[in-house]
């Protein structure tokens, strides 16, 4: 155990950790704001009840969600003091920013949206949501602005010995921000509307009683569920195979692995389906290939090369060297979990589009094929924990794919480990991070299970009670 | 130095104020649940005083972390990885805290008590490190010269830099006691201020044991002297000030005193570093400084544009928020709630 592989596991770690909440969060509080909209609009309480439910859900995620995210903020100069200097210059603006605009409009908004129901005018308070959205939605924008510079460094030059700024609209102009960031909004808002869909199967297949109001309320939320499912996960696919065009030009070595080319293929291309890459030999086994289609899905047409990753890697080491620091080099990265995760993303994203679709058509106008079919309740309530897989996997995509840099052609990951940290604190931050996490899972999942005991009906009549005999309810407000 | 580059200094320690003025004040409402609460329901009522606020409040400690990292990587490199097991805890307080307060709201009746001790505890552990990672800072820590700090247990926790936590966590429980007593009506409001007045009395010992061990383990007083005199007599007449308005049950400026008080710590910091930023113990040649510790001109100068456009947003919806939730939190009548 040295301290850069430490580092990288902690990283590694606590980030999948905190992506877990970040997509569940802008996805659900962006679902609630359209219910509240719908209620906002028909004045009917059902849809009321039915934002209070499903923004308790929100509430928990975004809990964890911040916390997690602080120590993000942290770890950039605990364990990554060396990249801090390089890249400070340039990385700590957009971090600054979403603390400044997107952290405080959240954590303000998010405390008057919960305090304040039936206490304001309903119009301020959907403004109040919508406001929140607005905060989680910028607060992607800064990080993928940071991040899209570690892939792809524009706007900058190299003085006193970092990267130093000098064109800030350039960081916010490049294109790999707006693929990038399409493409992780729709996969937060595909989170969110899945989560919510998922739970209201779960909430349908427990075996009870339940009222004619709460059902109407399910079948609303599976509606809006639905729907939000098929566009976002349409949308999720068109800005994933976007991002991939753009891959092929600018990070050709990352295309590559995704599909297991290791030589530069003939044209048309075939595409490997399934596979296991062999790094060493270079050979890829037991694979099961389709011609022509790595053309089609590359290009869009039934002609066309693949350049493998053999010829990349010559192409980088005349660029970069074969020695960076004294330390031989290649520009390798890690194709299987490319490959695999490129494979369990996409499965995932075709797969919810799917159940959309059988979904909207089985309850539309107001049918209840798909309550009787407890099959696809099934299917749904088990995709609830799609998402996390997919996002996931897409950010190993993204992070692994940029071996051996921490920021792409300029600075490498050996180079950015903090040097005086011990292994002996990275041992133990590691493995405190560990049981601190595995607990607050189990307590949240918990929680939610907890939570779910209720129907929304019940449970507003019995907020509503508590509320008669609150102590605050006079005074508080 | 550039004009800039000393402003940043400033801002970052105007963030830190920010940071200790609000979030200060819900450390000492956490630390009292667990120790000025008699009952399920006054905890309730004194978690309620901060309910919608506490998070914006610690927006402020990660809006001054972002803009040391943007205007001062150098500081926030050394800082950070130099004071890792701190900031591990810190994280680790936060980090439980931070939850405690959904997940009380979501627990059952049994478990509830278990996230107030959790909530209790963390509310003191965060100012206690941040109070001995600020004052082993000024102190002087192994700085070498490349920045990087190579320190030993004692480096952090000595007598100075342990009297320094304490100090913190008790302003941050009495500046939460005065915003109690400000916020809450009935015997927790009274409760509070009792505490308060009798913890004054701890204070002032602890503001002298402080202010010596200031004038003899660090070169405050040789580099400023005038500043950092002013400072001292100014968190001790706060201090007073504070106590004072107790007595005379004018909650409001107790409130703002004890606010004020944290502020001048900072500021007493602040000014006894410039030009500073890190102190090295091994040579003076080795202390990270204002000018060479910065970003470069146009990232501060992008940054200040931000700043300016985007704080006074800031502080106007914050203190909308505050207004909305002006009123003081009740408990209710003997037999009226269940």
């Amino acid at each position: 155990m040295d301290i850069v592989n430490l580092a990288r596991f902690q990283f590694a770690m606590t980030t999948v950790f905190h992506f877990f909440f970040v997509p569940f969060s802008i996805g659900t509080v962006f679902v609630v704001a359209v219910m509240e909209t719908m209620y906002y609009r028909t004045k009917n309480p059902s849809y009321k009840k039915m934002t209070k439910f499903w923004g308790n859900i929100f509430m928990l995620s975004f809990a964890v969600g911040v916390v997690t995210g602080l120590i993000q903020e942290f770890q950039f100069g605990m364990n990554w003091s060396d990249y801090s200097r390089f890249m400070g210059d340039i990385f700590g603006a957009p971090l600054a920013f979403e603390a400044l605009l997107s952290f405080f409009i959240e954590s303000t908004f998010i405390g008057l949206w919960v305090f304040t129901w039936d206490r304001v005018k309903k119009g301020l308070h959907l403004f109040f949501i919508w406001m929140i959205v607005f905060g989680t939605v910028t607060s992607a924008l800064w990080i993928l602005t940071a991040n899209s510079f570690m892939q792809h460094p524009v706007g900058f030059a190299i003085r006193n010995g970092r990267a130093e700024m000098v064109n800030f609209g350039a960081l916010l102009s490049n294109p790999q921000l707006l693929f990038e960031l399409s493409h992780v909004l729709m996969g937060a808002l595909l989170t969110g509307a899945t989560i919510i869909t998922g739970l209201a199967a779960f909430q349908l297949l427990k075996k009870r009683a339940i009222s004619d109001e709460n059902k109407q309320i399910y079948h609303k939320t599976m509606r809006v569920g639905l729907w939000l499912m098929l566009i976002f996960s349409l949308g999720s696919i068109t800005a994933g195979d976007m991002q991939m065009q753009y891959l092929i030009k600018e990070q050709p070595m990352k295309f590559a692995a995704t599909e297991a080319v290791y030589k530069t293929t003939k044209s048309p291309a075939p595409w490997t389906v399934v596979g296991i890459a062999n790094p060493k030999t270079h050979q890829v086994n037991g694979k099961v290939e389709i011609p022509v289609m790595l053309s089609v899905l590359s290009y869009h047409k039934a002609s066309g090369s693949v350049t493998g990753m053999e010829e990349v890697n010559a192409q980088l080491e005349k660029k970069y060297g074969t020695h960076i620091d004294g330390q031989k080099m290649n520009y390798y990265v890690p194709v299987n979990t490319l490959f695999w995760s490129f494979r369990v993303m996409c499965g995932f994203a075709a797969l919810l589009a799917l159940v959309s679709i059988v979904g909207l058509v089985m309850t539309r106008r107001g049918k209840e094929t798909l309550y009787n079919h407890r099959w696809i309740l099934w299917v749904m309530a088990i995709l609830t924990f799609s998402p996390f897989l997919a996002n996931t996997a897409g950010w190993f995509i993204t992070e692994f794919g940029r071996a051996p840099w921490t920021v792409y052609g300029l600075f490498t990951i050996k180079q950015s480990v903090s040097p005086n940290v011990s292994v002996a604190s990275l041992l133990t931050s590691n493995i405190i991070y560990f049981v601190l996490f595995t607990s607050l899972a189990i307590v949240l999942i918990a929680l939610i299970v907890r939570f779910l005991h209720n129907d929304p009906v019940e449970w507003d009549a019995a907020q509503a009670d508590k509320k008669a005999t609150d102590p605050f309810a006079k005074g508080a407000f | 130095m550039s004009f800039l580059q000393a402003l940043w200094f400033l801002l970052i320690g105007v963030l830190f104020s920010g940071f200790f003025f609000l979030d200060g004040f819900d450390y000492g409402v956490g630390m009292a649940v667990g120790t000025l609460a008699h009952n399920e329901g006054e905890k309730s009522q004194i978690i309620r005083t901060i309910g919608p606020v506490w998070d914006g409040n610690e927006v402020w400690l990660i809006t001054a972390g972002g803009a040391m990292f943007a205007s001062f990587p150098y500081w926030y490199a050394t800082l950070f990885s130099g004071y890792y097991l701190i900031l591990l805890f810190i994280l680790v307080g936060l980090i439980l805290r931070g939850v405690s307060f959904e997940f009380r709201a979501k627990s059952s009746d049994e478990k509830k008590p278990v996230w107030d001790r959790i909530l209790a505890f963390c509310s003191f552990l965060v100012p206690f490190l941040f109070g001995v990672m600020f004052i082993s800072m000024i102190k002087g820590m192994p700085i070498d010269a490349a920045g990087n700090i190579h320190a030993h247990f004692f480096d952090y926790f000595n007598w100075f830099s342990i009297v320094g936590g304490i100090a913190l966590a008790l302003l941050t429980y009495l500046h939460g006691l005065n915003y109690i007593t400000l916020k809450t009506k009935g015997p927790v409001s009274e409760r509070a201020q009792n505490f308060a007045q009798a913890l004054y009395w701890v204070l002032y010992v602890g503001e002298v044991v402080f202010a010596l061990l200031l004038l003899f383990q660090t070169d405050f007083i040789k580099v400023h002297p005038v500043a950092t005199l002013l400072c001292l007599v100014l968190i001790v007449g706060f201090s007073v000030w504070a106590h004072v308005s107790t007595f005379k049950n004018k909650q409001g400026y107790a409130f703002a005193a004890s606010g004020l008080t944290l502020v001048s710590l900072v500021a007493l910091i602040f000014c006894g570093l410039f030009p500073r930023v890190m102190i090295s113990s091994i040579s003076a040649k080795f202390d990270l400084v204002i000018q060479s510790a910065s970003s470069s001109n146009y990232t501060l100068i992008v940054m200040t544009i931000a700043t300016v456009i985007l704080v006074p947003c800031v502080l106007a919806y914050t203190i909308w928020a505050y207004w909305i939730f002006r009123k003081r939190i009740e408990m209710p009548k003997v037999g009226e709630a269940n």
